[in-house]
């Protein structure tokens, strides 16, 4: 079915018939939301989208999608969406995770799916805490948080999920905040534009187990203060009016500098921000940039083009076809030495 | 190449049959050596049978005992099935290989050694404490052959170092058994025209016919021995390996299904083979996926079977533990999947390379909960062609994962493989749900007859649905926490997979239908089990043989063939699954026949089990 079939489809057309089943004032409600928001504007048939999902509370994203969807076992959604992704290439593999999901027991294969360049979405909901297991510490949970696993504070160094993606060679990086609808659907439809892995960490509330994590950055009125908004070409700039602040890079090292309202940041040594730069290591400076020295970076911290590991993987097989032909089973049982008896 | 059918120089002796064992360090290239023979033997047209036995180390240092690796091959003018209890050959390439494998010769059998590595010190290396050679010559025909020196003296003014010029030796080896065995070397020489050039190829070209002359010149050997072709079956045969007719089963499938497949693996001895040989065919559209690691193999392939894929993934013992939580998952969402376990030694890391059968119970009931699937074990290299074709066939037809069981054994071992017609090969039309025949899509709807779920695959407008691991809602598939529910789907699905027994074909006993003695086996056994039961026969024993294919479900009319006999006697490489089986579905007082060793049964001792049951 062509996408411009001119079959008129609104968000409603995304939403299954399952009741959901979060918490009241879980961050997962505007994620889904938003994302049942922005399907229709993405000019793929329903029928070729599919979510996967691995296991925790965000996993349970596929059954509220009228979409296809694989709820699949812990940690191991994107080895399945890769499977499914390398079978049929046509199709628009979305995938759910979280934290501990993504980071801890699918950290594995977030990693290789991230370096293969898997032409997926992966959508990471980081709301630093085990939710469906009721509330023990995650990879990514803060130094000394307390919980029912760690009465006396966590002691293991979290793991930036940025950094982390970085690392595993991304195509495509981007942070956004449950709350904020316009910037995640901005993201959302970026992400599905690229070809190529798009990681997307989203932060999210956990009302239950951690409430509050995002707060400064959730609050429309220290978001300007707390969050860097990253625009493709545009200066490293951020603060409500009368606080203007910017970001310069001296040897590599990040620095806040304040700005009056009308200075020209770049003349003032406020760097300009470069999705593409080939380097990834101006994105590895920006996701060093943390609370409370730093905002925090939204937006789309790297995009860049490579292969992707399904059309590669297609282009081999067309590849051998062309060279020696749609493979003959006959002929292949009769390959080399054979004998009449 | 001389002129194998020229006026022979010396008389020759006809044979029937002939087992050889190739020994050496695992650099000197016994494998290949002996896979040379094997083709060469093959296209003499005997039948025969072989056993690749090397160690998990892939150099272990140089002459000790921990590095040697065999090759042993039996061919044959009658109708063989086993690689043979001991070698009437052993070529041993320096003492450790000597040491190794010299006690399993046949007694008065000929023992052909490199005696240019036979030096102090290598014989030390080997653990001898003084020189072996004074009581071999009274115990076997001792051969003492300067490989090493002819090979150099043959290969001299070649552009060639040392070191690679050491290395042809194996190939002068060749030579010689070729001559004694009136064996062609063409097969070998248009291999070594592929494999190598320049002078690499002109040395081991030049060693392989020098090999050959030495034979027919030198005085150690008196005759050269003649192994009449074999009176089987008329048709087009080929070598086959049982790793190789999988890869080609696996192949197969997705021609006579007409759909793409998909292979997801990580690299596992004995398995990875089978990964490398699919590998090699992406212009029948097959696409193999090398995972991170073995959860990511069944996880990718779980993915490929809900796209619509013919899907499947291969490991050994360790890897298909790892698969176990997401092959429960597949049991959940009852999609079609091949998941392949070669069975080897352990338990952990065990022994890589060594066969056992010990997974049984792991396949069947390895997984939480209530989580059946089918169970269908290969038999013979030859046969896991035709067990990846039917496994693909019960997967799709029954909606569910069904599980391969191979060994190490039968992987690795060659035997001559009557080439199947592909015209008569069985077809499945697969069948994906279509929108156009259904009012309402219910994904966890039944086919009345086989119980088997829609195959509704991504891209296909109007079937979106979701599926997932938590317990599903009959016909609906959504999430359901109802307790009657709960309990009618895991009897759904153990009813599905149950009444695949209708499907199969009824056990059939080879010999007697009832009477004394039946000798029940699964899988990789096969050869050596029939090999005894004929030679029990030969003997006047009434001993009956059924050999087992389908282990979950069980053909129908196994209880009733068990309950014909009075005793019934069941060899396994393990400590017994299959019999824990039997007597708990059966109450049949099945005698046990176990050997853990890593290593394939002996016929002898096979008969030595049937003698004394049948005649206690």
């Amino acid at each position: 079915m062509a996408a411009d079939a001119a079959v008129k489809v609104s968000r409603k057309d995304f939403v299954s018939d399952q009741d959901v089943r979060w918490c009241p004032g879980c961050g997962d409600y505007s994620i889904l939301a938003n994302v049942q928001r922005v399907m229709p504007e993405l000019g793929v048939p329903r029928e070729n989208v599919v979510f996967v999902s691995g296991i925790g509370c965000s996993s349970r994203f596929p059954y509220y999608m009228n979409t296809y969807g694989f709820h699949t076992i812990h940690g191991r959604a994107p080895a399945f969406a890769t499977g499914i992704k390398a079978s049929n290439p046509d199709l628009s593999v979305w995938i759910v995770t979280g934290d501990g999901d993504g980071l801890s027991i699918g950290g594995n294969h977030l990693l290789h799916t991230i370096r293969r360049n898997v032409n997926t979405q992966i959508l990471l909901f980081n709301n630093k805490i085990y939710g469906l297991t009721k509330g023990q510490y995650s990879p990514t949970s803060d130094i000394g948080t307390k919980t029912k696993s760690t009465p006396q504070g966590a002691i293991d160094h979290p793991i930036d999920p940025i950094s982390f993606a970085l690392g595993c060679g991304a195509t495509f990086i981007a942070r956004t905040i449950d709350v904020d609808a316009k910037h995640m659907q901005q993201v959302l439809k970026r992400a599905h534009e690229h070809k190529g892995t798009a990681f997307v960490e989203i932060l999210q509330n956990c009302p239950v187990f951690n409430d509050g994590i995002w707060d400064e950055l959730q609050d429309r009125k220290t978001r300007a203060q707390s969050s860097l908004v990253l625009e493709h070409g545009e200066p490293l700039v951020f603060g409500p009016p009368g606080e203007k602040k910017g970001i310069a890079f001296s040897s590599g090292i990040p620095s806040v500098i304040d700005l009056a309202d009308d200075d020209d940041p770049v003349a003032k040594g406020v760097v300009v921000h470069d999705e593409q730069a080939p380097a990834a290591s101006y994105a590895g400076v920006l996701a060093t940039l943390q609370r409370p020295d730093f905002p925090l970076p939204v937006g789309v911290l790297r995009a860049v083009e490579k292969p992707t590991y399904e059309d590669d993987l297609q282009a081999q097989v067309d590849s051998a076809i062309a060279e020696r032909g749609k493979g003959d089973l006959k002929a292949l049982l009769h390959s080399g030495d054979t004998w009449q008896i | 190449m001389p002129a194998t059918d020229s006026a022979p120089h010396k008389n020759s002796e006809q044979l029937e049959s002939v087992a050889i064992r190739f020994a050496g360090d695992s650099g000197d290239g016994m494998q290949l050596t002996g896979t040379k023979f094997t083709d060469e033997t093959a296209l003499a047209g005997n039948d025969l049978s072989t056993f690749p036995d090397f160690p998990a180390e892939i150099r272990a240092p140089a002459g000790t005992m921990a590095g040697v690796s065999g090759f042993q091959i039996h061919f044959s003018s009658r109708d063989i099935h086993t690689p043979a209890d001991r070698p009437d050959v052993l070529i041993a390439f320096n003492p450790a290989a000597l040491r190794a494998n010299v006690d399993d010769v046949r007694p008065g059998g000929t023992v052909i050694i490199n005696i240019d590595s036979f030096n102090e010190k290598a014989l030390k290396r080997a653990g001898y404490e003084g020189d072996p050679l004074p009581d071999l010559r009274e115990r076997y025909n001792l051969v003492e052959i300067p490989f090493t020196t002819l090979n150099r003296e043959a290969l001299q003014g070649l552009d060639l170092s040392s070191r690679d010029i050491d290395r042809c030796k194996n190939f002068f080896a060749l030579g010689v058994l070729c001559w004694l065995y009136g064996r062609p070397m063409d097969a070998t020489e248009r291999w070594l025209a592929g494999k190598f050039k320049d002078q690499v190829l002109e040395g081991n070209i030049r060693t392989l016919r020098a090999g050959y002359a030495f034979g027919e010149t030198t005085e150690l050997f008196p005759t050269s021995f003649i192994v009449p072709s074999a009176k089987i079956e008329s048709g087009t045969y080929r070598n086959i390996t049982g790793n190789q007719a999988l890869a080609w089963g696996l192949v197969a499938a997705g021609v006579q299904m007409d759909r793409e497949v998909f292979l997801g693996a990580y690299p596992i001895t004995p398995a990875s083979d089978v990964l490398h040989e699919v590998a090699r065919f992406r212009h029948f559209g097959v696409k193999t996926f090398q995972a991170e690691d073995e959860i990511a193999a069944v996880s990718s392939t779980i993915g490929a079977a809900f796209a619509g894929n013919l899907a499947v993934t291969v490991s050994s013992g360790p890897g298909f533990i790892l698969k176990q939580e997401a092959l429960g998952l597949a049991v959940m969402t009852e999609l079609p999947l091949v998941a392949i376990n070669v069975q080897r030694a352990g338990p952990s890391t065990g022994s890589p390379t060594k066969t056992e059968q010990g997974d049984l119970l792991a396949a069947l009931y390895g997984r939480h909960s209530q989580s059946p699937l089918p169970i269908i074990a290969a038999s013979t290299p030859g046969d896991c062609f035709h067990t990846a074709l039917e496994a693909f066939r019960i997967a799709v037809k029954y909606m569910t994962p069904v599980v391969i069981l191979s060994d190490g054994y039968i992987a690795n071992s060659a035997e001559p493989w009557l080439i199947p017609d592909v015209d008569s090969l069985e077809r499945t039309e697969i069948q994906f749900a279509n929108p156009i025949d259904i009012g309402e899509f219910l994904p966890y709807s039944r086919d009345p007859e086989t119980g088997a779920r829609p195959w509704a695959i991504p891209g296909t407008p109007g079937l979106e649905h979701r599926i997932g691991g938590l317990t599903k809602a009959d016909g609906s598939g959504n999430v359901s926490y109802e307790a009657d529910n709960h309990g009618k789907m895991i009897q759904l699905r153990k009813d599905k997979i149950e009444g695949i027994a209708a499907d199969l074909p009824p056990v059939e006993v080879d010999g007697p239908d009832s009477g004394e003695l039946l000798v029940v086996g699964w899988g990789g056994t096969k050869g050596s089990i029939t090999a005894a039961c004929e030679r029990a026969r030969e003997q006047g024993m009434s001993v009956s043989q059924i050999h087992l294919r389908h282990l979950n479900p069980f053909p129908s009319n196994l209880g009733e063939v068990l309950g014909r006999f009075s005793k019934v006697l069941l060899p396994e490489l393990s400590d017994g699954h299959l019999a824990m089986l039997l007597r708990s579905k059966y109450l049949v007082d099945v005698q046990m026949l176990n050997k853990i060793e890593g290593q394939p049964f002996k016929i002898s001792e096979l008969m030595d089990a049937i003698t004394e049951l049948y005649n206690r």
